[in-house]
């Protein structure tokens, strides 16, 4: 085969269709649910009916008597357990004290589920209650009971920041404002609820199916929790239904169903209901946030004060720790040289946070860009020129330490204004707040900054790939990146597809399997794309170089003057064909030194880490977007209608055109519910509604038109130019509505989420603006 | 424990008997009794549409309907629906359009969609939103699902 052949094209840009929608389109996937394993016993949690009170008795004897049950498990029958989750503050059973509604006080495995139902009701618990802190305010009262031993006032986390000298930046200002904003309690809402599969097998090894974020670093987790040697433990993914960082930590339901499997020596499958999982699941952190900006006449901004109060509910989780992403928002968005921060996480009552795509950012820049609006329009400037001459540029160093490498903030500005008409609209929509009729139509901007190459939230960001090629030139890449739909296996499997010149059939990725694949940090800030592409970039240019070398040896050329391309080896400047692949590697398998096993290790660049004062490098690379919305609002019913967005983002470059608009229409419609639907109603530790009808996420009659616009800046470091930008798109939709509620009406409104009878209460004056209770 | 019954019914094309607890839903009957787990659990109060079913040729949510009910009746599910001409080019379109991310809501979108089809009910933008409106997902922004039908009731992929 020696004819001629035109150069194969890049596959980068292309619509890559996702590796497993075929089998999932078809209903043939098997998620956690649809896995049995022989011999399972079925297992259910009891849990607390009362808000906060000690355990006075648990009398599972009834339960334990019953046909069919094998085990009736509370915290007296595990004493060796150990506080889970990020705090460490929590036991996956509790001994004598229940914190919250979804506390954990006894566990049942039986032959079926109904029976294990049947035995949670004939478990019998005496309470004594105690007070209920039902929000911040009540839990920083100075004769609040304390909530957790050695967290006095109930504080569970503080971050403090500053840069620069706020009283000077508030002496050079010559505009400044003050407002308190209330961001309310979401969840997640992953279509397949939560389970897992525990099983020990004859040697008492643990193997766990499990829907984790993390499986790397959460086989440390269990082995702490359960005294047990982490080498012990293998983590297998089933296919998972959805995360969007609710998987992110573990929770008692999974060292529970281990209890139990150890107990019984039996494999037990823990699965939630939909109720549970509403009620047993983290939420995003709601926030109350004051905010204090100022800036010059000529619109520079001079200094931004920031407090903030958590509620951290009864237990932590991640939640806890998204000031750390919202302090980046609020210093190095926009230029500020005078920035002071400070936030506390205070313990109540109520449900836990969790981690929750963009991680604290869709709170932080609801504030920043409403207070952008409002300084714009104090000094006479629109929002986009006010935004521009602010907005960071390519080289800059902000005082916390970011280092924007790329960024195509301006351009990002630039184009969302330009495709959604901004500037006209937003003038003519101002000037018919006050005509007649009750339907007024509005525009507004956010923007924002989200990591995207990567989070160093632990001392190193890596991922390692193993890829190996059988002598059919089949390759399998074995990842430490794991798949929640986002598409990472299809775009893994492009980008070594691109090094090796092979259709994407010639892929098979292995993603799932803590004894096969190598280490990982896991899935969330947006890096799997950044970190794990440049490691599966760095095998497949292994592969590639001992193939050409390989090949020069063999043909008498230089390394240089071949390729791989069409699933051939080719002359480079031809693209003659000299080897079909697959024969040329069965050749090199037969000899003795082929060694077609690749592996590497990716590791952010060096840079400077964050210190305990926050300041420094957090990612080795930076998203950055603008969002405008277009929205009809009707004063008669405070319904809020989202028309279309238009959107600019800057993703560094675009790898799988399919899969990244698909991750960016997804999360534009996730930051429409967050602004406009959802709303996770927690009434004194209650959750008010705890299902689909009454928690109401966005429907395909509701999405708005969307047009998206990628703004290429090929990131130095990222792989083939690529960025982070799964969280994205969530972000700035709340901010960007509020902005056009403001433009259609004149009514700035300070508290999510728009519901029609918070919108029409704001448009009347019958609801007051948030107050600030967050202390001195 | 409950009393169990006798049913008859089609199931894919397929007669069927078998007897089934009288509390038992359908989404139970064919997940758990006869092991087609295409049809899913996301709710189990018909609000999120993963587990639509044809039931004579009408779009039910399984979770809702009890087993027994399906005597004399002629059944549909994700694993029917894709065995026809009219579900693979609904899947070729999915696939082809990016209407699969996490999948845990497609195979109930397939569903819904195929009865859109066979109803004549797909020929427009608003109309497939309103036709595909009990279905929810999480991850796509339904974008990309109304675009996937819209393709396969112009006849094809378009990939």
């Amino acid at each position: 085969m020696a004819e001629a052949m035109p150069a194969a094209p890049s596959l980068i840009g292309r619509r890559i269709r996702k590796l497993d929608a075929p089998e999932k389109a078809s209903g043939r996937t098997r998620y956690i649910h649809d896995l049995e394993v022989p011999g399972a016993l079925h297992a259910k949690i009891l849990r607390s009916t009362e808000i906060h009170a000690r355990i006075v008795a648990i009398d599972t004897s009834a339960a334990r008597a019953l046909p069919g049950v094998h085990a009736v498990i509370t915290a007296a029958d595990v004493p060796w357990q150990r506080p889970i989750g990020v705090g460490k503050d929590h036991l996956p059973l509790k001994t004598d004290r229940v914190r919250s509604l979804r506390d954990e006080i006894a566990a049942v495995a039986a032959d079926t589920e109904e029976i294990a139902e049947a035995a949670l009701r004939l478990i019998r618990v005496t309470y004594a209650k105690l007070p209920v802190l039902a929000d911040v305010t009540a839990a920083m009262a100075a004769d609040a009971p304390q909530l957790h031993e050695g967290r006095p006032g109930n504080v569970a986390m503080t971050f403090d920041y500053a840069q620069g000298d706020v009283a000077q930046g508030e002496r050079e200002s010559d505009v400044v404002i003050e407002d308190v904003f209330r961001l309310h309690y979401v969840t997640h809402c992953c279509m397949g609820v939560s389970g897992v599969i525990a099983e020990f097998d004859p040697a008492g090894n643990l193997l766990l199916h499990s829907n984790t974020q993390v499986p790397f670093l959460h086989k440390r987790e269990f082995a702490e929790a359960l005294g047990i040697d982490p080498a012990r433990i293998r983590i297998i993914q089933p296919p998972i239904g959805g995360a969007f960082g609710s998987k992110l930590d573990i929770y008692p339901f999974e060292p529970i169903a281990i209890f139990l499997a150890k107990i019984t020596g039996r494999p037990v499958k823990l699965l939630f209901t939909r109720e549970e999982e509403f009620l047993a699941s983290p939420t995003r952190q709601p926030v109350l946030l004051k905010l204090r900006s100022g800036c010059r006449r000529d619109g520079t901004l001079t200094f931004r004060t920031v407090e903030t109060v958590h509620d951290n509910g009864a237990y932590t989780s991640w939640g806890a720790t998204t000031p750390f992403v919202m302090m980046q928002t609020i210093s190095s968005l926009y230029r500020v040289p005078h920035c002071l921060y400070h936030t506390a996480a205070i313990y109540t009552n109520n449900p836990y946070a969790g981690s929750f795509r963009g991680y604290g950012n869709l709170q932080a820049t609801f504030a920043v860009e409403a207070h952008m609006e409002k300084l714009a329009e104090a000094v006479g400037m629109d929002g986009l020129a006010f935004r521009l001459k602010n907005a960071q540029t390519a080289g800059e160093v902000t005082p916390q330490g970011m280092q924007f490498k790329s960024c195509g903030f301006q351009q990002c500005l630039e184009t969302a204004a330009a495709r959604s008409d901004y500037l006209r609209k937003h003038a003519a929509y101002a000037a018919q707040q006050r005509a007649p009729g009750p339907v007024k139509r509005g525009i507004g901007m956010a923007s924002m900054l989200h990591v995207g190459g990567g989070a160093k939230i632990y001392p190193s960001d890596g991922c390692g790939t193993i890829l190996k090629i059988d002598d059919f030139a089949h390759v399998t890449l074995m990842t430490g990146a794991s798949e929640i739909g986002q598409g990472s296996e299809t775009v893994l499997a492009q980008l070594v597809c691109e090094e090796l010149g092979l259709p994407l059939e010639a892929v098979t990725v292995v993603n799932n399997d803590t004894d096969i694949t190598p280490w990982d940090v896991g899935v969330h800030a947006s890096r799997t794309t950044f970190i794990a592409g440049n490691s599966a970039i760095g095998a497949a240019r292994k592969a590639r170089a001992k193939i050409l070398a390989a090949a020069a040896q063999k043909t008498g050329l230089t390394e240089e003057a071949l390729g791989l391309a069409g699933g051939c080896v080719v002359r480079r400047a031809s693209g003659e064909r000299l080897f079909e692949l697959g024969k040329f590697l069965r050749g090199l398998h037969f000899s003795d030194r082929a060694e077609l096993v690749m592996t590497t290790f990716y590791y952010e660049p060096p840079s400077r880490h964050q210190d305990r004062e926050f300041k420094g490098d957090v990612s080795a690379a930076y998203a950055w977007a603008t969002q405008v919305c277009e929205v009809e609002v009707d004063s008669d019913t405070g319904i809020v209608r989202l028309l279309k967005v238009t959107g600019a983002h800057d993703v560094g470059r675009v790898l799988n055109r399919l899969g990244i608009e698909g991750q960016i229409e997804g999360g534009v419609v996730m930051g429409q519910g967050y602004a406009l639907t959802e709303d996770l109603m927690v009434d004194h530790g209650v959750i008010r509604n705890p299902n689909f009808r009454d928690y109401k996420l966005v429907t395909a009659p509701e999405i708005p038109e969307m047009d998206i616009t990628f703004i290429e800046t090929l990131d130095g470091e990222g792989p083939q130019g690529a960025k982070g930008v799964g969280e994205a798109p969530a972000i700035c939709i709340a901010a960007a509505i509020a902005n056009a509620i403001w433009n259609a009406t004149g009514t700035r409104i300070y508290a999510l989420p728009f519901t029609p009878e918070h919108v029409y209460r704001a448009l009347h004056g019958a609801a007051a603006p948030p107050a600030w209770t967050g202390g001195a | 424990m409950s009393v169990n019954c006798d049913i008859a019914f089609t199931l894919n094309g397929v007669p069927r008997r078998l007897a089934v607890p009288a509390d038992m839903s359908t989404l139970e009957l064919l997940r758990d009794q006869l092991g087609l787990t295409g049809t899913k659990y996301g709710c189990g109060e018909g609000e999120c549409g993963a587990c639509t079913v044809l039931v004579d040729g009408a779009s039910v949510n399984a979770c809702l309907m009890f087993a027994v009910d399906c005597d004399g009746r002629e059944l549909v599910t994700v694993e029917g629906v894709v065995a026809g001409a009219t579900g693979q080019r609904l899947r070729d379109a999915f696939v082809a359009s990016g209407a699969v991310q996490c999948g845990f809501c497609t195979p109930g979108f397939m569903v819904q969609a195929s009865h859109l089809l066979g109803q004549g009910r797909a020929g427009g933008e608003a109309e497939i939103r309103r036709g595909i409106e009990g279905n929810l997902c999480r991850c796509t922004g339904y974008r990309k699902i109304i675009d996937a039908i819209a393709t396969a009731a112009q006849g094809g992929d378009h990939g």
